[in-house]
C-alpha cells in the first residue's frame, strides 16, 4: 500500500523545514493514487474557508471538499449520517453530543507531530499551570478517550484524542462607546433601563442561554450550580428574568445571522449586544467605532476541532492524519489568527504573522503598522490595542465555555417559548 | 374501450388527481402522522403518542401566539380590503381607456418584479431609528426624539403584510368588478340612487366572490407567514409560523408538524366561514 507520509515526515523537522518541503515537489512514485484522494470535510461556517481548501491541494496534492451548515444541522449529521463525511469540523459541545454514537474515530497523538505544543486548555484544561478551569462543556472534558472504540470520555490525556483543536476564541458583549458614553465592565448591562430598546441577544438557543446566565449570574439574582449544565430550576430563573425584561421592551430586537448583528450596531439600532468577534471587525471596518468589551465576569468562549469519521481507513486515514499535521502547522493558524481566532498551536502560526501581527493579535500590543486580514480589508490603524488585550488575558479569563445541557430539549421549549412570550 | 365514457372520465380526471394525491394529500398525511411521533435531540421516533398536542395545547404562549396570528391576519385583512377596494374601484370605474386601465393595472405588478424578502426588507433602513422617516419628520420638526415603534414593532408586521398582500386584494376585485353590467349601474342612477348607495346596493353585493378570493389569499398568506414576522419584529413578535419555524430549526420535526396541523385546521374553519356568507362558485 501506498504512505502519504511525505508530508508528515517533513513536519517533524521543524517549521522552517516543512515550508522548504512544501515548496519541493510530491516524489512521483504515488504523487498519482495521492492526487485521487477525496477527504469530505463539513463543519460550520467559521473555519470551512475555501482559501484552506486550496492550499491543501497545492501542499498537500489531495482534495478536500468543503461543505458549511449551521451547528443544528451539523449535529445532526454527524450524529446520524456518519457515512456522508470523512472529516467533522465540529464545536467541543457538539462532541459532546455526537461522540457517544460512534460514528468518529479516536486519533492516536503519537502521529501528531505537534501534539506536545497544543495549548494546555485543550490537554490538562488549564491555560497555565495557575488556570481554573470554567463551567461548561471545557474542551479537554470531551478531548480524549481511552482507546479506540471508546464510546466515553476520559477524565486526562490518554493518548487518544477525539478532535484535534483548529479554532476558539472568547466571545463577549459588543458596544456602540459612542453612543454610551460611559465604561461598561459587566454582563449585567445588557439588561440595564437605560438601554431600554437598545439591547439585543442571539437567537440561537445553545449560545444565548449561556449568554443569558453570565447576565443573571452578574445582576446577583441566580448563582448557578454549573451554567453549562442548568437544572429545571435554574432555567425556569433564567427565562423569568429575560421575559420580564423582553415585555418592558428592554430588546430591540433578536439576531440569528451574522449580518444581522453587524446591521444592528451598524445602524445605532442596538448599542449593546452579544456578539462575536468578525461581527465587531465588519462594524469597525465601516468607520462606526465598536468595541468587543472585556468584562470583569470573563468570557463565554468556544472551541471547535476536526474529528475523523469511523469509517476512514487506509490511505485516506494517512491523508487525513497528514491534513491534520498539516493544519497544526502553522499555515492555517496564521490565517484563523490574522482574523482575530486562535489556533491550537499557536507558536507554529506565528511563522506566517509578521513581527507586528504576532503582537497585535497574540500579545496584546500597540500595533506597529496598519493590520489587515487575510482578504485585505484594514482592520487596526497603526497604535491600536486588541479590545481584551493578549492571549493570556483573554483566554486567561474564560468564564464558560459553550455547552450542551443534560435538560437540552426542556431548555430549547423554554427558549421558544422565550421568543414568542 | 376509450369509448366507454367512464374511462374516459376518469383518464381526463387522473393528472389533476395524480398530482393533487402526490403534492398536496400525501405530504399532508405525512404531516399529520409525524405529529404523532416522538422526537429526541438526533432522531424522530415513530410512535403513537399525543404529548406534542398535550404540549402544545398545555402552554399558554400558544393561545397567545394564535391571538397573536388573528390579529394581524384581521387588521391586515382590513386594510388591504380598504386600499385594494379603492383601487380596483378606481380601475374598473373611473378610468374609461382599457389601455390605460392595464397599464395602471400592470403598474400595480410592479413590486412583485423582486423577490417579496427583498421588499420587505427595504423598509428596515426606511424605518429605523435613524432611518430616512424619521430623520424627515425630525428634519421637519414634527417630532422630537425618533418614533421606536416605527420599526421592530406591531406597525412594522403589519404595515408590511400590508405592503406585501395588497394587490391580492386587487386582481379578484377588479376582476369581478369587470364583469359588472354597466347598465346596472346606469339603472341605478336613472331610478334616483346617489353614487354611495349604488356603491353599497350594486357594486358591493356584485364584487362580493372577488373580495371573497381576495379574502382568502391574504388571511391563508397573513397567518401562514413566519419570515415577515422574523424581520420586521426583529424576532420580539411571534405568530404560529415562527413556532413551526423555531421548532424545525431545533429539529423538534414532531413538535413542528403538530403545530402545522393545528394551524391547518384552523385556516380550514376560517374558511369555511367564509365560505358560508358567499358561494363562490355560484357568483362566478
Amino acid at each position: 500500500m501506498a504512505k502519504v507520509g511525505y508530508t508528515r515526515r517533513a513536519l517533524l523537522k521543524g517549521g522552517a523545514a516543512a515550508a522548504a518541503a512544501s515548496a519541493l515537489p510530491a516524489p512521483m512514485l504515488w504523487a498519482q493514487e495521492t492526487k485521487n484522494i477525496v477527504l469530505r470535510q463539513f463543519g460550520t461556517g467559521v473555519s470551512n474557508l475555501n482559501e484552506v481548501a486550496q492550499k491543501v491541494k497545492e501542499d498537500l496534492g489531495f482534495t478536500l471538499e468543503m461543505t458549511a451548515l449551521d451547528s443544528d444541522s451539523v449535529t445532526q449529521r454527524a450524529a446520524t449520517q456518519p457515512d456522508s463525511f470523512d472529516i467533522a469540523d465540529i464545536e467541543y459541545w457538539i462532541c459532546k453530543k455526537v461522540w457517544p454514537t460512534g460514528n468518529l474515530q479516536a486519533m492516536d497523538t503519537s502521529k501528531i507531530a505537534n501534539y506536545d505544543k497544543i495549548v494546555g486548555i485543550f490537554r490538562s484544561g488549564k491555560l497555565t499551570p495557575e488556570s481554573v478551569i470554567a463551567q461548561g462543556t471545557a474542551p479537554h472534558s470531551v478531548g480524549f478517550v481511552d482507546g479506540p472504540g471508546a464510546t466515553s470520555f476520559a477524565d486526562e490525556e490518554t493518548g487518544w484524542m477525539t478532535l484535534i483543536p483548529t479554532i476558539y476564541n472568547a466571545d463577549t458583549l459588543g458596544i456602540r462607546p459612542d453612543l454610551i458614553g460611559r465604561p461598561i465592565s459587566n454582563w449585567s448591562e445588557l439588561l440595564n433601563p437605560e438601554f431600554k430598546g437598545k439591547a439585543s441577544i442571539l437567537d440561537i438557543s445553545s449560545i444565548g442561554i449561556m449568554d443569558m446566565a453570565m447576565v443573571c449570574e452578574s445582576m446577583g439574582e441566580i448563582t448557578y450550580g454549573d451554567k453549562g449544565n442548568m437544572t429545571r430550576e435554574e432555567i425556569d430563573k433564567t427565562f423569568a428574568i429575560f421575559t420580564e425584561a423582553k415585555q418592558n421592551g428592554q430588546f430591540r430586537a433578536f439576531w440569528k445571522t451574522f449580518d444581522e448583528s453587524v446591521n444592528l450596531m451598524a445602524s445605532g439600532e442596538v448599542v449593546i449586544q452579544s456578539m462575536w468577534s468578525p461581527a465587531i471587525t465588519a462594524v469597525k471596518s465601516r468607520g462606526i467605532p465598536c468595541v468587543y468589551q472585556p468584562l470583569e465576569e470573563g468570557y463565554r468562549s468556544w472551541g471547535g476541532g476536526i474529528g475523523l469519521s469511523k469509517s476512514l481507513t487506509g490511505m485516506e486515514l494517512d491523508a487525513a492524519y497528514d491534513y491534520i499535521n498539516w493544519y497544526l502547522d502553522g499555515w492555517v493558524g496564521g490565517f484563523l489568527m490574522r482574523q482575530g481566532y486562535y489556533s491550537a498551536v499557536p507558536e507554529t502560526s506565528k511563522n506566517y504573522m509578521s513581527e507586528n501581527e504576532w503582537g497585535y493579535w497574540f500579545e496584546g500590543k500597540e500595533a506597529t503598522a496598519e493590520i489587515t486580514s487575510p482578504f485585505g480589508d484594514v482592520l487596526a490603524q497603526a497604535g491600536e490595542v486588541r479590545d481584551g488585550g493578549s492571549f493570556y488575558d483573554r483566554m486567561g479569563s474564560v468564564a464558560c465555555w459553550n455547552a450542551v445541557m443534560d435538560e437540552n430539549q426542556y431548555m430549547v421549549r423554554k427558549w421558544n417559548e422565550f421568543i414568542a412570550s | 374501450m376509450l369509448k366507454n365514457r367512464h374511462v374516459t372520465g376518469w383518464l381526463q380526471a387522473a393528472p389533476l388527481s395524480l398530482v393533487l394525491i402526490g403534492f398536496l394529500i400525501l405530504p399532508i398525511v405525512a404531516i399529520v402522522i409525524v405529529s404523532f411521533w416522538r422526537a429526541t435531540e438526533f432522531s424522530i421516533i415513530p410512535a403513537f403518542t399525543l404529548e406534542n398536542y398535550q404540549f402544545l395545547f398545555g402552554s399558554p404562549v400558544t393561545y397567545k401566539v394564535f391571538l397573536a396570528t388573528f390579529k394581524y391576519a384581521a387588521i391586515t385583512w382590513a386594510l388591504t380590503l380598504l386600499i385594494g377596494f379603492t383601487a380596483a374601484y378606481y380601475l374598473a370605474f373611473h378610468i374609461r381607456s382599457q389601455t390605460v386601465q392595464i397599464a395602471l393595472f400592470l403598474l400595480c405588478t410592479i413590486p412583485f418584479w423582486t423577490s417579496n424578502i427583498i421588499r420587505m426588507i427595504s423598509w428596515i433602513p426606511f424605518l429605523g431609528r435613524n432611518g430616512i422617516a424619521n430623520s424627515t419628520l425630525i428634519d421637519m420638526g414634527v417630532i422630537d426624539e425618533p418614533l421606536e415603534w416605527l420599526l421592530y414593532s406591531d406597525f412594522s408586521v403589519i404595515l408590511a403584510f400590508v405592503h406585501l398582500y395588497t394587490l391580492f386584494m386587487v386582481v379578484p376585485i377588479f376582476n369581478t368588478m369587470m364583469r359588472i353590467d354597466r347598465s346596472l349601474i346606469e339603472a341605478a342612477y336613472d331610478n334616483g340612487a346617489s353614487g354611495f348607495q349604488t356603491l353599497v346596493h350594486v357594486i358591493v353585493p356584485l364584487t362580493k366572490p372577488g373580495i371573497m378570493i381576495g379574502t382568502i389569499f391574504v388571511l391563508t398568506l397573513a397567518m401562514g407567514d413566519f419570515i415577515t414576522v422574523r424581520f420586521m419584529s426583529g424576532s420580539q413578535k411571534a405568530n404560529v409560523g415562527r413556532l413551526i419555524s423555531n421548532d424545525i430549526a431545533l429539529l423538534q420535526y414532531p413538535s413542528a408538524a403538530a403545530t402545522a396541523v393545528v394551524l391547518l385546521c384552523t385556516v380550514l374553519i376560517v374558511i369555511g366561514i367564509l365560505l358560508r356568507f358567499v358561494d363562490i362558485r355560484k357568483e362566478l
